[in-house]
């Protein structure tokens, strides 16, 4: 009952946020939003797994990159209208993430994030190898200039992303509200006392990689549109696995807010740094904001602010 | 034994060369409290692990309450009840003390068949388990803050939230002072008389004397004897184990 409140606050602020963008009447704005919209998408996705149960995931980019390549064989075979895409998108994340974590989660730790870098290698290996999708060439995917009811069609992927982040935002509250939010968190704690106290460890982590790989999926879909021209390096590139380990872990891992904060603040930055310094600044405003967070503040800006609170009570 | 709570027959474990389980058998009756004592590295540990499947045993079998357990995940057998608690406590470090109980109960008196607790009977159970444990002020706390005897508490509150039809202390009472000893073990004597089985593991020998009716010896990986506990512990061999010839 009450996360359909907090669906609907969600809902009325996304509405509210697109019509902010729209009276701003700049293209820019859109196109930059939705770039912070997505890391608000993906870095909410991986930290189901990363920060709910402790499992570190340095693959996420091969995850969006599946989400966008699922849109780019579907274009070639049919064209969908992008909502369905974006199922079909999760979907394929989805169960890809499934068998991650039924072949990796034996691992732990470090061992387990490098699987995860294995795992994003050998997928790209595999879409530069696949002609039909554009291989290394990398494909063009021609979008119309404008849509129905809501005009510009940058205007409609900036609000199916919003949408995105409603969903997102929705699921990962939820989580932490439900039973399984509770045994996410003893897997993070200790997965042997877990299991002794019923905690049934193996298929809870295997829904966590399952969500966490659909929500990178679904974020990953509409991009193609978005970028009109997808090639590996850009889908796979490192700037969506450190940024979806970097927001989550400079906002705070514990909570839905944490991801949120982290990458609107990090994704804000990155854009400006963009237009006013250069575009490769940015992955070094990433390691340094988090050098500086790890050293003063490791639970993040949520940590920071309940650590206050409770000095001031 | 007909009618027993847990039956072990033939049970052996071993790592690469080593034996550390060598055809273990042994019942437990429902209602009982057993003592299971041996030196450092006699396997006592190791057996808890086998009987609770953290670890699997290559031969022999355990069976629970009437039906074999082996092949189910330590899970599926806390939910037919089987308890433990661990040697070292393993509290769940981000969660406060009242939602380390929460979890047991969401997860394994909720998931058995019948009528789920409600959100606020969930919360009066917790509260009562806290109370059973004196532990009901520090509800709020994160179990850093908690002393070590406190600690224990939390554990053996933990796998009591279970409402388990056996308990398995493993050494719940190492390094505690001997009031605290005295307070475990009298806590484990009410937790018997509601009803529970027990099985205490345990090196100070003055608690395993007040608290055991029977008592079981492991040696190197054997049991070497079994019986009431005052003819045990002057069984020649368990001296011998014990104190060398």
């Amino acid at each position: 009952m009450r996360t359909r409140v907090f669906l609907l606050l969600l809902i009325a602020v996304a509405i509210v946020v697109f019509f902010a963008t729209r009276w701003v009447n700049n293209d820019y704005v859109f196109f930059a939003g939705y770039t912070v919209l997505q890391f608000v998408v993906l870095s909410t996705a991986w930290n189901i797994l990363g920060g709910y149960t402790g499992y570190v995931n340095f693959g996420s980019a091969a995850f969006f990159a599946l989400g966008a390549y699922a849109t780019v064989f579907l274009h070639k075979l049919y064209p969908l209208p992008i909502p369905l895409l974006i199922v079909v998108g999760g979907a394929v994340s989805g169960i890809v993430g499934l068998g991650m974590g039924y072949l990796t989660l034996r691992l732990r730790g470090a061992f387990f994030a490098i699987a995860t870098l294995a795992l994003a290698v050998v997928l790209q290996t595999l879409i530069v190898n696949w002609d039909y999708v554009g291989g290394s060439r990398g494909a063009y995917i021609i979008r119309p200039n404008e849509i129905a009811l809501i005009g510009p069609y940058i205007q409609y992927l900036f609000l199916v992303m919003l949408a995105l982040v409603v969903i997102a935002l929705t699921v990962a509250r939820g989580i932490e509200r439900s039973r399984l939010g509770y045994g996410f968190a003893t897997i993070r704690d200790d997965e042997l006392a877990a299991e002794a106290s019923g905690v049934p460890t193996l298929r809870l982590k295997l829904i966590a990689t399952t969500l966490s790989g659909a929500l990178m999926g679904m974020a990953g879909a509409p991009f193609p549109y978005y970028i009109g021209y997808l090639q590996p390096s850009s889908a796979f590139g490192l700037e969506y696995a450190v940024n979806s380990i970097a927001m989550p872990m400079i906002g705070g891992t514990t909570s839905w807010v944490g991801p949120l904060i982290g990458a609107i603040l990090l994704g804000s930055l990155q854009q400006i740094a963009t237009v006013t310094i250069s575009s490769a600044v940015n992955l070094l405003i990433v390691g340094l904001l988090l050098v500086a967070f790890v050293i003063i503040a490791p639970n993040g800006i949520v940590g920071l602010v309940q650590g206050w609170i409770r000095r001031t009570k | 034994m007909a009618g027993a709570l847990l039956e072990v027959t033939g049970l052996s474990k071993r790592f690469g060369g080593f034996v550390a389980l060598d055809g273990i058998d042994l019942s437990v009756a429902a209602g009982e409290r057993v003592g299971l004592i041996g030196p450092n590295g006699s396997g006592k540990s190791t057996l808890v692990n086998c009987i609770c499947g953290t670890l699997v045993n290559e031969t022999g079998s355990v069976r629970f309450d009437g039906e074999t357990v082996d092949g189910l995940l330590t899970h599926e057998r806390t939910r037919r009840g089987m308890a433990r608690s661990f040697q070292l406590p393993r509290p769940f470090t981000t969660l406060t003390v009242a939602d380390n109980l929460r979890v047991p109960l969401l997860y394994t008196v909720n998931a058995r068949p019948g009528r789920a607790l409600s959100p606020t009977e969930l919360d009066a159970r917790c509260a009562e388990l806290l109370q059973l444990v004196a532990l009901a002020d520090k509800r709020t706390h994160l179990p850093r803050d908690l002393t070590q005897v406190e600690m224990r508490k939390l554990e053996l509150a933990r796998a009591m939230a279970a409402e388990p039809k056996l308990l398995i202390a493993d050494e719940s009472m190492a390094g505690l002072s001997q009031s605290e000893v005295d307070d475990i073990v009298s806590l484990l004597i009410r937790l018997n008389e509601r009803g529970i089985t027990i099985i205490l593991i345990e090196h100070i020998m003055r608690a395993v004397m007040k608290f055991s009716q029977r008592l079981i010896v492991l040696v190197s990986g054997k049991k070497i004897a079994d019986g009431l506990p005052d003819a045990v512990i002057r069984d020649p061999e368990v001296e011998r184990a014990y104190l060398g010839q």
